[in-house]
């Protein structure tokens, strides 16, 4: 019963247990709901759905799993809904896409297949408002921006940015935020993390010290002395400087797992991200990066020395990206990429420099050795190990 | 029995049905959302239409999860004693139940409500995996085993602050409550303030949803907030034109501080509102 339910949530990667298919067999029988489509949608949500990021994708499986129970064509019922014929909804649509989103659509299959996922897409958004509940975006996967369609074209998400190695790139482009909330493979990264988990007593004294108070009260002849102690906490500060764009989207899935598992581990953390190379300016989000940029310098005078940083990027970039003035692919910069870097180790205690790139790999490129002097060595590859080695010297 | 609400409460179906399945099958409920949809009033509401008792655990970051269960308060047993008391011979007379006990003790089926659970350490909810699964303990220093006379309703509210380990998501039901639409809301502005005039309200909400979709907030306001403002718009009488009236105060919406939680967010408005003026 249900088992080929389970096996498409789990084919469209939610994260579901046997435990959980139980729990809802068990529902059924006591009969939470009786014969209700949408009621069934509701309870295995409940059920089976521990995140609310993870909706999107539930609606995605139970759209496509009960494709055969409600089918719908999607343009003849657009072309009811709207009074259009279909020839003029694929004109407009094609006339909508740029030569890279047609690449882009190619790569998927064509525009048969992509009007199938947006046909499934279509049908999942009739689902929810059967429900009566909203249309959320939880963005990253969709190659339909965020509205989905819209009666004059449909709006394609622009993915990836196709050049590499950019020599000078002046054309305005949006990056993925990074989501944290990217499947949780991550696991051993937060085992890796947790050595970081430096256990410090600061603070009030809170706790009752036994052994102190006893040894106390001993010396006073019986005279009770109690002693207290601070509670233990996690004090460990960091900053995590992450490098976007670029040469680095092919490195986007790892850093986003390290992203995501870092969330959960420290009591302040803080991210900000660059492009290539640090310069004057950071960013907190990555999408108003034009608009809200942070000075790096009050960035300094802002965090203590005791935090720690950890800067992730590949390091592969141009040499005078490092170490000219005006070097910067994006704008010209007064000081020099390496300048801002020494001034970030200089008042910093402890930085590394964690690199997805394979270490092996790291001599056939120029810049990784720049780099790897500039941050006094400290750099390791993005793996399990180094992440613990460079734990270790943080 | 199935929760349907009360008259100060209104459920979605879903959230309802969230329910529902958490009380037939015994297990945790674990509510998340914005801020201010009702978290915490949905433990409340719920005890008061079922008649029973709300035991009431807040969390905070120094919450230990055996805090939940008892506590061995030392320090009076060793005052005790050294006062001579005769109480200090017996350990029972220092044991101190926390709130999941009294919800195990309790006669009638209670509901527990963990009110804000990513507040705690990491560890927090790894630490009651067995005792939510069994609703059982043991207390070393009596060498007792407490079961749950009944198991509670128990309700869980997280604000996503942390992620919450996957071992005690297995253990639980989900529900994420979604802010509420512009007919939902005026359903819960009805429940709340039944006296309020129709194009008050309307004006009112129209503003509320204006200011929703303003981008860069730092805050945005949600159902509480709504309700608070809608109440001194009432206290202070103020008409629907003062409301539509952009020119008003520097473009501020009256009484904008029961709305607006943060001073960024407020001259963030200001400049809009000056911008919208001179175009």
């Amino acid at each position: 019963m249900l088992i080929e339910f389970f096996l498409t949530l789990r084919k469209y990667r939610l994260k579901t247990s046997i435990r959980e298919l139980l729990d809802l067999i068990n529902a059924l029988k006591n009969q939470a709901i009786f014969a209700d489509i949408d009621a069934f949608y509701f309870l295995a949500r409940t059920v089976l759905v521990k995140d609310e990021t993870q909706y999107d994708r539930f609606d995605k499986a139970f759209a496509d799993y009960f494709s055969g129970i409600q089918d719908l064509d999607v343009l003849s019922a657009l072309k009811q809904a709207y009074q259009i014929p279909e020839d003029w909804l694929r004109k407009e649509f094609e006339k909508n896409l740029s030569p890279e989103e047609k690449a882009q659509i190619e790569a998927m299959g064509g525009l048969d297949k992509l009007m199938e996922t947006l046909k499934k897409r279509f049908e999942e958004q009739k689902e929810r408002h059967a429900g009566g509940s909203k249309w959320i975006g939880t963005g990253g996967t969709s190659p339909f921006g965020s509205g989905g369609y819209n009666p004059e074209g449909v709006r394609i998400g622009e993915d990836q940015p196709r050049q590499r190695k950019a020599v000078k790139v002046w054309q305005q482009r949006q990056y993925k935020n990074l989501d944290a909330n990217t499947e949780i493979s991550s696991r051993t990264m937060k085992l890796a993390l947790k050595k970081l988990r430096r256990f410090a007593r600061t603070g009030a004294s809170e706790k009752l010290d036994l052994n102190g108070t006893i040894s106390a009260t001993a010396k006073q002849g019986g005279m009770l002395d109690v002693h207290m102690e601070p509670e233990r906490h996690n004090a460990v500060k960091v900053l995590m400087f992450f490098d976007i764009g670029g040469s680095m989207d092919d490195y986007i899935k790892t850093c986003e797992e390290l992203f995501s598992a870092a969330h959960s581990e420290f009591k302040h953390l803080s991210f900000f991200y660059f492009h290539n190379c640090l310069y004057e300016h950071v960013w907190e989000g990555n999408i108003r990066r034009r608009s809200e940029s942070i000075d790096t310098m009050s960035l300094i005078n802002r965090f203590g020395r005791d935090y720690k940083v950890i800067f992730v990027g590949d390091a592969t970039m141009g040499p005078y990206e490092i170490d000219a003035p005006g070097g910067s692919v994006e704008h010209w910069n007064q000081e020099s990429g390496s300048s801002w870097l020494n001034k970030i180790t200089n008042h910093f205690d402890n930085v590394v420099w964690l690199n997805p790139q394979p270490e092996e790999h790291w001599s056939y490129h120029y810049s990784i050795g720049m780099m790897k002097s500039l941050m006094k060595d400290k750099m390791y590859p993005l793996t399990l190990d180094g992440i613990g080695r460079a734990i270790k010297e943080l | 029995m199935k929760f349907e609400g009360t008259k100060n409460y209104v459920a979605s179906e879903s959230l309802k049905l969230a329910v529902h399945a958490a009380m037939l099958l015994e297990k945790p409920l674990l509510i998340k959302g914005e801020p201010g949809t009702g978290k915490t009033m949905l433990a409340q509401e719920l005890a008061d239409s079922l008649g029973t008792e709300l035991i009431q655990w807040h969390i905070k970051s120094t919450t230990k999860a055996q805090q939940g269960l008892y506590e061995y308060d030392a320090v009076s047993r060793l005052r005790d004693s050294q006062l001579g008391d005769e109480k200090v011979h017996d350990i029972a007379n220092y044991i101190v139940k926390g709130k999941m006990w009294q919800s195990f003790d309790a006669d009638v089926r209670p509901v527990l409500l963990i009110d804000e659970i990513d507040k705690a350490d990491i560890e927090f909810p790894n630490d009651l995996l067995l005792e939510l699964d069994k609703m059982e303990f043991h207390v070393y220093e009596t060498q007792e085993r407490i079961v749950a006379k009944q198991r509670p309703i128990v309700i869980i509210t997280s604000n996503n602050e942390k992620e919450l380990p996957d071992a005690f998501l297995r253990r639980c039901f989900f529900h994420y409550i979604d802010f509420p639409n512009k007919d939902e809301m005026q359903q819960i502005i009805e429940v709340h303030h039944p006296h309020i005039k129709q194009d008050l309200l309307t004006t009112a909400l129209e503003v509320f949803f204006q200011l929703r979709e303003l981008p860069h907030l730092k805050k945005k306001p949600s159902t509480s907030e709504l309700l608070d403002w809608l109440k001194l718009l009432i206290a202070e009488d103020i008409e629907p034109e003062v409301l539509r009236d952009k020119s008003n105060k520097g473009g501020l919406v009256p009484l904008f501080g029961a709305l607006l939680k943060n001073e960024q967010d407020v001259s963030l408005l200001q400049k809009l509102a000056f911008m919208s003026k001179r175009r």
